[in-house]
């Protein structure tokens, strides 16, 4: 999509209060509030990226493995019921201590545990699996997969689904033809409206620039008006939150809640956590970023009210971790993880694996946990049956996947 | 207009003395002198090695340790007060094994001043000085390479304990060779305190080796697999699992020595894997000599090599590097085995870097300093504001997300919240320094030829001074390099 011509300064000038402040200004704006009024569908889906590889059984532990206690040794958790020990998945599995809004939602049928997950990348490397996860292809691109699914789906009276990213950059996942908005807690005085008109029409002839300055400033005038009265709660001011204090994950999803859930507002959005590449002292390490995660997803959940009921979540990482501990009570690299799949919508209440296994002659090359799922089954089955892509979007978002069939149930009927 | 208060000395200049100083340098400074021949003038810059970074200002190695136990301390009595607090019997929760990162400041008690720790003193006080010498030296082209090896390799002070030795891991492995051999910033970085911590080689221990069998313990394969993909060959340089792990196998016993004088690095033969290893097809001796041997042959090895090349052209030239202009530094990179120095001489003797448009978009690091330069503001002020506003830009010093640094393309920084937000911060420092710098002239002195009449135009008609310079910092040529 070609973006929106550059509007003229007479009519940004007509606009001018609500430029800055609220939606009203979407309208001089070349037809953005078309696109943010009118988005058809009431479904949300929130793609939360796990950057630097959660060790899946750390998350979730197979406690009803015979070679689990073994194979893990100091990394091992306590069982269910023992201090310290597990929450149960229900007989097999247990889920880190530190998850508790995702053991809730668990028990309430709103969390999917899918285990031993990986994409199709095999080698271990972090920017590669990462650009893999996001590009939803082997070979690098520079688009991701959840943007063609939602470019390729614009044509189809259905579903154009606004994405949103939160945060300063916008992921490789939700890079590509279709607009994303973006969000992120504010701080500066912002240059008078007058002042960001000439800009604007200066970077007209610079495709980028111009592009971005276009689409930020829209963004600021509909973020601004949901906010509204917020930005204090949500990370902007001194103290407290700070963009990588404690808390600073679940401000962002508080505001990606609440703009998720505005009248008009993006309906997809992409959040990222990081904090996850434990090679030592993995116990302690492991305690904020699952806090955070956790955390996160419940002011997601409080920040959409009633349409939590309507969102799915889905939680990803670029690949899993050894089993076994390495020489410094982390872990290194792996192979097979594990997603969750979260939300209202979702048919939860269960853990969907093909479990391949601990033994040794289970292991993957003799050290990590065996794929058995593919991870673009899950997210093919998201866009599928949640967000109710059709098939050619599934395709657009994943090339060469066809062997890969969507994962069926994943959300009610 | 009132009369530009500066003469506008560069009226006549070539097109490619800015185009030296914006895509080689980091931008000029209004008093600049405009070289007359701007390649020599480039090549005058990589001619010895650049000048030592003084030790003031970037904390040694004995400091960082300090540091570090000062904080570990301070975090336990801060700990031990907020169980007071809480009414609880004041067992200072143990966090992390001893020799990993401390933890987090924990959240003080209410009222209370947040304990003082040490190691983000010493990061801002290195990251400040390197700053002002970034903004007050002539001779950026150094500087540039320094930043860019310094993103190679990737410390980042998101790992507390690694970012305390930043200013020694700069001053000592990274700077005094940007025009040396790559060998042998290689082997400074992989024997630095801050690399060895970072990417936790510190604690990985031969499983064979006496400490190996004794404790139980084994490798850590995290620096092992990031050499090969990240510091030499590349993801295209054809390794396997097997290739990581052999190397981690060499490197272990690689570690620091916090305690004992001399702090540093030092080998721990009682935790080096014994016997021969082989990596790539190559066989490599037990010992610290056979880390050594490893680490050389694959500095110059033809993939590392081609790695580097691609990235130097990427970051000089174009995000989407032409082949010829690789194959060049290759070559280069190949027929000196390596010479940092003759590899930036043959990136100014690229056709490809001097024709504008320029197309990079600069990082916010580079948009920064190029601003605050501009300014003609005093280093030691613009350091400050520097280093304060990074993190709001999306860059903050020295703490890249991941061990691959930062991304140098433009669609990483061209987001729209990130471009805002400098045409925010270009706003914020236009208001502090509108009352003594004119825009036009500015533009005339800094961007000379490069300023785009639109923007010329614009500024002349801006209702203020302060609005004027805005649109001269903040426009699209002022964000290119």
């Amino acid at each position: 999509m070609s973006p929106d011509p550059p509007p003229t300064r007479r009519r940004l000038r007509a606009g001018r209060r609500g430029f800055l402040l609220g939606l009203s200004a979407a309208v001089a704006l070349g037809g953005a509030r078309l696109a943010l009024a009118d988005a058809p569908g009431e479904r949300r889906l929130v793609v939360v990226l796990l950057r630097g590889a959660l060790d899946g059984l750390a998350a979730v532990p197979a406690y009803g493995d015979p070679h689990h206690a073994a194979l893990r040794g100091p990394l091992a958790l306590p069982e269910p019921g023992q201090e310290g020990g597990a929450l149960d998945l229900g007989g097999r599995f247990g889920l880190h201590p530190r998850l508790r809004t995702l053991h809730a939602l668990y028990c309430a049928n709103e969390a999917l545990v899918v285990h031993a997950v990986a994409g199709p990348y095999r080698s271990r490397s972090h920017f590669e699996a990462q650009d893999a996860l996001e590009s939803g292809a082997e070979r690098p691109r520079s688009s991701g997969w959840l943007n063609r699914a939602l470019a390729a789906a614009r044509p189809a009276a259905a579903a154009p689904a606004a994405a949103l990213a939160v945060g300063t950059g916008v992921p490789l996942l939700l890079r590509g033809p279709a607009a994303v908005h973006s969000y992120a807690p504010q701080g500066l005085a912002q240059p008078e409206a007058d002042l960001l008109a000439r800009l604007l029409a200066l970077h007209a002839r610079d495709p980028l620039l111009g592009r971005a300055v276009a689409e930020g400033l829209r963004d600021r005038g509909f973020n601004a008006a949901v906010l509204a009265g917020t930005e204090a709660a949500t990370g902007g001011g001194a103290g407290g939150a700070g963009p990588r204090g404690p808390g600073a994950f679940a401000a962002l999803a508080a505001a990606a809640g609440r703009l998720l859930a505005a009248a008009g507002g993006p309906r997809v959005a992409a959040l990222e956590l990081g904090g996850w590449d434990t090679h030592a002292a993995q116990a302690a390490r492991l305690l904020q970023p699952l806090g955070a995660l956790d955390d996160g997803i419940a002011a997601l959940r409080e920040a959409l009210g009633e349409h939590w009921r309507r969102t799915a979540v889905l939680v990803i990482t670029e690949f899993g971790r050894t089993v076994r501990a390495n020489g410094t009570l982390g872990t290194d690299h792996g192979t097979a993880g594990v997603a969750f799949v979260l939300g209202g919508a979702v048919a939860g209440g269960a853990v969907r694996t093909t479990w391949p296994g601990l033994a040794e002659s289970q292991l993957f090359q003799g050290r990590d946990l065996a794929p058995t799922t593919d991870l673009r089954a899950i997210a093919k089955g998201l866009l599928r049956d949640h967000l109710r892509l059709p098939e050619r979007a599934l395709a657009q978002a994943f090339p060469g996947s066809e062997a890969v069939a969507p994962m069926r149930g994943l959300v009610r009927a | 207009m009132p009369p530009a208060p500066r003469a506008p000395r560069l009226r006549g200049m070539e097109i490619q003395s800015v185009v030296a100083s914006v895509r080689f340098g980091l931008g000029r400074r209004p008093d600049d002198p405009v070289p007359a021949d701007p390649a020599a003038w480039l090549e005058r810059q990589l001619a010895a090695p650049p000048a030592p970074l003084p030790a003031e200002g970037y904390a040694g190695i004995p400091a960082a340790f300090a540091a570090i136990r000062a904080d570990r301390e301070t975090a336990r009595a801060a700990r031990e007060a907020q169980a007071r607090m809480a009414g609880s019997d004041g067992a200072a929760r143990r966090e992390g094994a001893e020799g990993m990162a401390a933890p987090e400041p924990p959240p003080g008690p209410a009222g209370a001043p947040p304990p003082a720790f040490e190691r983000p003193r010493l990061i801002r006080a290195a990251g400040q000085a390197w700053l002002a010498h970034a903004l007050a030296t002539e001779a950026a082209f150094p500087v540039r390479l320094a930043n860019f090896w310094l993103n190679h390799f990737t410390v980042s002070r998101r790992h507390p304990d690694a970012g305390a030795f930043l200013g020694d891991f700069l001053r000592t492995a990274i700077h005094p060779h940007v025009t040396g051999r790559f060998a042998d910033m290689l082997l400074a970085v992989a024997r630095h305190p801050a690399m060895l911590i970072y990417l936790d080689n510190a604690g990985s221990v031969g499983p064979n080796s006496r400490a190996g069998l004794r404790l139980g313990r084994g490798l850590n394969e995290n620096l092992a697999r990031e050499i090969l993909e990240l510091h030499t060959l590349g993801r295209a340089g054809g390794y396997a699992q097997a290739d990581v792990t052999a190397l981690a196998r060499i490197l272990t016993g690689w570690s620091v020595e916090g305690r004992r004088e001399p702090l540093g690095f030092v080998f721990r033969a009682a935790a080096h894997e014994p016997g021969e290893k082989v990596l790539l097809g190559r066989r490599f001796a037990e010992g610290e000599e056979g880390g050594i041997a490893a680490l050389r042959w694959l500095a110059e090895h033809p993939a590392t090599h081609r790695h580097l090349a691609t990235k130097l052209v990427r970051h000089f030239v174009a995000d989407d590097p032409p082949p010829a202009a690789v194959d060049r530094v290759f070559a280069t990179l190949r027929d000196t085995r390596g010479d940092l120095g003759a590899a930036a001489r043959a990136l100014i003797r690229l056709p490809q870097a001097w024709s504008p448009p320029l197309t990079k978009l600069r990082a916010p690091l580079d948009y920064t300093l190029a601003v605050l330069r501009a300014l003609g503001m005093p280093p030691d002020l613009a350091a400050g504001i520097a280093f304060r506003d990074l993190p709001r830009l999306g860059q903050p010093l020295w703490a890249a997300p991941a061990p691959n640094g930062w991304a140098d393309q433009a669609a990483e920084w061209a987001a729209p919240e990130g471009i805002l937000r400098r045409i925010e911060w270009a706003h914020a420092l236009a208001g502090r320094a509108a009352r003594r710098v004119d825009a036009r002239a500015l533009a005339a002195a800094v961007l000379g030829p490069l300023a785009h009449p639109d923007t010329l135009r614009e500024a002349g008609r801006a209702g203020s001074a302060r609005d004027a310079l805005t649109l001269v910092l903040a426009s699209p040529e002022f964000q290119r390099r």
